[in-house]
């Protein structure tokens, strides 16, 4: 194989220096002139209710007040795959905290005090704020036009009840599969809510010009989504796509909780009511907790059966999601996990029933895992109780039944080549796994854990990347995407792949953020999927390039194409050892022939990729047929844990993770993936613990009752694995990771507990509190 | 009722005029142009505002800007006239930082506790570095890089 100089080599990034220097921007850091206005939102302070009166003559009177909006101001809906929310509420309010009015100021004060004065009276309903009551028979209805909602042909809404989307998996015959097995486990666990908490709350400045152009800078995982959300959602008011432009410098941080459209639109509906002035809305921490869709709650009913030997035969699952009342995002979380909510098992009869369920707290979808964070604790902590019954080891049990490349996954597809087997046989050797170890202070016990992660990309079967590359008079390199690099190293992964077809050194390569008016189209930056998807694109655009420049070599020298290549930045001939033409000498100005005119010009490559060969035509009532998921990542993770026996706290004294993701284009990269995903998950794991009042709001929606890690919560020891099975459609064989690194954590860890105190928990978190109180009531099982 | 403030800011004397009420972050950011501060909580939590005041890290959205009437404030953006400080450097090396929103201000604290311990235990920076929050790196490059510059420091 040929030797790779850029690829798959642990390179600094290409945009620390912006970073460390401050020289980064990021859209509150973006200079706007003394036009600026600031918008505050009214929010609502019941979780359903009539909106009776919206009263805003009070806060008009301020001076220093530019504008006040309310709902009747933009009766327009919006959604990514369902139709299902306006950009500000209308008649009903169904969330503490949905938006209801904004007051729009010259400054940030005034729009704060003046905000206060809108006066909004109610006529409450009676809130559900639990998934299991809300589809209890004859609820109270959330959304009583649900039938008429447009969505995507995949979701499955049921009018008249509570139940946004269901999906169904049937694979096999239930009965038989269940009577063939010797050992059933059947357990119910929960997943509470959480919150994305990236450091850089949600912010967007709006400005419709007066020529008419909308213009949106947003902290954004999804520029050109968002460009089309809004020219859809707008297009009452004449919008067209051309019209709207949409500008994402460096975002501080993402995990889903950017994906999609959430507050953005209110930044570009309000621009078009203040023509001429740009409007900020910034999040405070607590809209940050409200307002971004934070992730779902799930309840999973699970059934697994086994014969003797540790074959699985049977499984069976309900999974009750609690999505909040605005589900256009949250839906296809329900949906993407619901496919793959039996693990990474070849299992003969699989019942999966995932449902998406509205109730009214806020507002939930996509965060880092996308359900599989979610849903496959239940499923790998089952997993665990049923090689304890079984008598097997839990790693060999596992691999038994794992899938193995070219395996029919449920829709009925095969499975890409994978080393699961090698990722959890490296993580069970690193942490020494069935080795019981004792710690030295009596008073503590130490567990290990582990656990499987598998997921696939969930995007449109023709979600698409797409990418320029040109050149400068010096030979260097812009490469234009629309993807966002919201830390996980997108920007210099990208680069890394052009600097390996194009031979020019990092030091000369800038990817640019996205501006929808000049780079081209990205679908959003989710999935997991931008490197295999926009790094296809690169590799192509930089391989279109590369072809254009042998073009214009061959027209100046009329040397066989077949006989170039390049090195170090030149044009070479493998018939002419001597000639060596640097880029820098013609990118731009061309080549000079005898007559003195020229051949060649500026080279511009362009490469697209759409996969070809997903597709969502399943049959609703079993889930048969079409190739949903254009692949899996799948890996392992493991933990060893010392727990005190008095206090019920847990420290994770090691981990290691292993991941197929099919080629590291840059290790380094990949580790700081596993490390950070490693601590977002423990956190949600031991701490991370949001609490709801009565009424439905949050009663923690700041870093001082919701912990988040800090550097002391690291382990002594993470190790990173990277396993490289490649992907044969991914560039150089790469495959996504950010994601799979937080789905083995909350199981591997409750797996652990068990291990070390024969304690099994079943809902999360495992906060010291429980740990301690099952310890003290002599609990075996806590639910 | 405004007040005009003199101030150094990464060594130049600026004068502005603040609200008795104005938050010391919102004058840098907003009429002084300084932008490294980050607003990430607005109430002391996160960190990811902290400037060096007379030298000492302290968080900018916790302090009245009228206070600073002649005191003295470092951002990254004075932290070093040409180039990279050796620290940031290392963090380059390290690939230490992911979205860099936590960047200026963990940068800052670990600047200011080099100079104090410039040969600290894992333990000492992972207790200094405590009070600036990350949500993407795991702290675990970071960490690694501060290790490393005081290993060169040796």
């Amino acid at each position: 194989m040929e030797e790779l100089k850029f690829v798959g080599k642990s390179l600094p990034r290409i945009d620390s220096k912006e970073k460390l220097t401050g020289a980064a921007q990021y859209v509150d850091d973006l200079e706007f002139g003394p036009n600026l206005l600031y918008a505050e939102i009214v929010e609502s302070t019941e979780a359903f209710a009539r909106v009776t009166k919206v009263d805003t003559s009070e806060a008009e009177k301020i001076t220093g007040v530019v504008k006040v909006i309310t709902g009747k101001d933009f009766p327009y809906k919006f959604g990514l795959y369902m139709k299902d929310r306006f950009i500000l509420a209308q008649d009903v309010v169904r969330f503490v905290g949905e938006q209801v009015a904004a007051v729009i100021a010259r400054d940030p004060k005034i729009a704060r005090r003046a905000a206060k004065l809108v006066k909004v009276e109610y006529e409450p309903f009676t809130p559900v704020f639990d998934q299991m009551e809300a589809i209890k028979k004859d609820p109270i209805l959330i959304h009583p036009d649900l039938g008429e909602y447009p969505h995507v042909p995949w979701f499955y809404p049921k009018a008249g009840t509570n139940i946004a989307h269901w999906k169904k998996v049937r694979v096999g015959d239930m009965e038989k599969g269940f009577e063939e097995a010797d050992v059933i486990v059947e357990d119910t666990y929960f997943v509470p809510r959480y919150a994305h908490c990236c450091m850089e709350t949600h912010n967007a400045v709006g400005l419709l010009d007066y020529s008419g152009r909308l213009t949106v800078w947003s902290s954004s995982q999804s520029p050109h989504t968002q460009r089309n959300l809004f020219a859809e959602a707008l297009s009452p008011l004449g919008f067209t796509h051309k019209d709207v432009r949409v500008i994402t410098p460096y975002i501080g941080g993402g995990f889903g909780g950017k994906a999609g459209v959430t507050m953005e639109i209110l930044a570009a509906a309000f621009a078009t009511k203040v023509k001429g002035n740009p409007v900020k809305v910034r999040w405070t921490r607590a809209q940050e907790f409200y307002n971004t869709y934070m992730r779902q709650a799930v309840v999973s009913k699970l059934k697994l059966g086994a014969k003797k030997d540790g074959t699985i035969v049977a499984f069976e699952g309900t999974n009750y999601w609690d999505a909040g009342p605005y589900v256009e995002y949250g839906a296809n979380v329900v949906n993407a996990s619901g496919i793959s909510a039996a693990g990474p098992y070849r299992i003969p009869n699989v019942k999966i029933d995932s449902l998406c369920i509205y109730t009214n707290l806020p507002a939930a979808g996509p965060y880092r895992g996308f359900g599989y964070s979610e849903m496959m604790f239940g499923v790998e902590s089952q997993m665990e109780r049923m090689a304890k019954k079984l008598g097997m080891n839990s790693v060999e049990f596992r691999k038994k039944n794992a899938f193995k490349g070219g395996d029919i996954l449920v829709y009925g597809a095969p499975i890409n080549d994978n080393g699961y087997n090698e990722c959890i046989d490296k993580v069970a050797q690193a942490i020494d796994f069935g080795k019981k170890e004792v710690s030295d202070d009596p008073n503590k016990v130490i567990g290990k854990g582990i656990a499987a992660a598998w997921k696939g990309p969930a995007m449109p079967p023709n979600a698409s990347s797409a990418a320029f590359i040109k050149f400068s008079e010096d030979g260097s390199i812009n490469i234009l995407v629309s993807g966002i690099d919201m830390g996980q190293g997108y920007l210099t992964v990208m680069a890394q792949i052009a600097a390996e077809i194009l031979t020019v050194p990092l030091d000369k390569i800038r990817t640019e953020n996205p501006d929808t008016d000049r780079n081209p189209y990205e679908w959003q930056t989710v999935a997991s999927h931008v490197t295999w998807s926009c790094g296809n694109a690169v590799k192509r655009a930089a391989m279109n390039a590369r072809e254009q420049i042998f073009d214009t070599v061959h027209a100046a020298y009329l040397f066989d194409k077949s006989t170039l290549y390049l090195e170090d930045e030149c044009v070479k001939c493998t018939l002419k050892p001597d000639f060596a033409l640097p880029l820098k000498d013609f990118v731009i100005d061309g080549i000079m022939v005898k007559d003195g005119t020229f051949r060649g010009g500026p080279i511009m490559g362009k490469g697209m990729f759409m996969p070809e060969f997903s597709s969502t035509k399943g049959d609703p009532e079993t889930g048969i047929g079409g190739k949903p998921n254009v692949h899996y990542t799948v890996g392992a993770g493991g933990v060893v844990i010392e727990i005190d026996k008095e206090t019920g706290k847990v420290k994770v004294l090691k981990t290691a993770q292993a991941y197929d993701i099919g080629k590291a284009i840059n290790p380094s990269l990949v580790e700081g993936q596993v490390y950070g995903g490693f601590m977002q998950g423990l956190a949600t794991a031991l701490f991370e613990d949001m609490r709801f009042g009565e009424d439905g709001s949050i009663l923690n929606p700041n870093f001082t009752d919701y912990k988040i890690p800090t550097a002391l919560d690291i382990p002594d020891e993470m190790i990173p694995i990277i396993v490289e099975v490649p992907q044969n459609d991914g560039p150089y064989g790469a495959r996504g990771v950010g994601e799979h690194v937080m789905i083995p954590v909350m199981p591997s860890i409750a797996n652990a507990v068990e291990d070390a105190l024969g304690i099994r928990i079943k809902s999360m978190p495992i906060t010291a509190e429980k740990i301690a109180l099952a310890i003290k009531a002599g609990l075996k099982e806590v639910d | 009722m405004k007040k005009t403030i003199t101030l150094t800011i990464n060594g130049e004397l600026r004068s502005v005029d603040v609200e008795p009420n104005d938050i010391l972050i919102y004058v840098l950011r907003d009429k002084l142009g300084v932008k490294s501060p980050k607003i990430g909580c607005e109430r002391g939590d996160c960190g990811t505002c902290t400037i060096l005041l007379n030298g000492e890290p302290v968080r900018s959205c916790l302090i009245l800007a009228i206070e600073m009437d002649g005191q003295e404030i470092t951002t990254v953006e004075g932290l070093s006239e040409d180039g990279l400080t050796p620290l940031q450097e290392k963090f380059v090396e390290h690939n230490s930082f992911q979205c860099g929103f936590c960047a200026p201000g963990m940068t800052l604290t670990a600047t200011k506790f080099l100079e104090k311990n410039p040969h600290p235990t894992r333990e000492e920076v992972q207790e200094a570095i405590a009070g600036n929050l990350c949500r993407c790196t795991g702290y675990k490059q970071i960490i690694e890089a501060i290790l490393d510059v005081s290993n060169k420091l040796n």
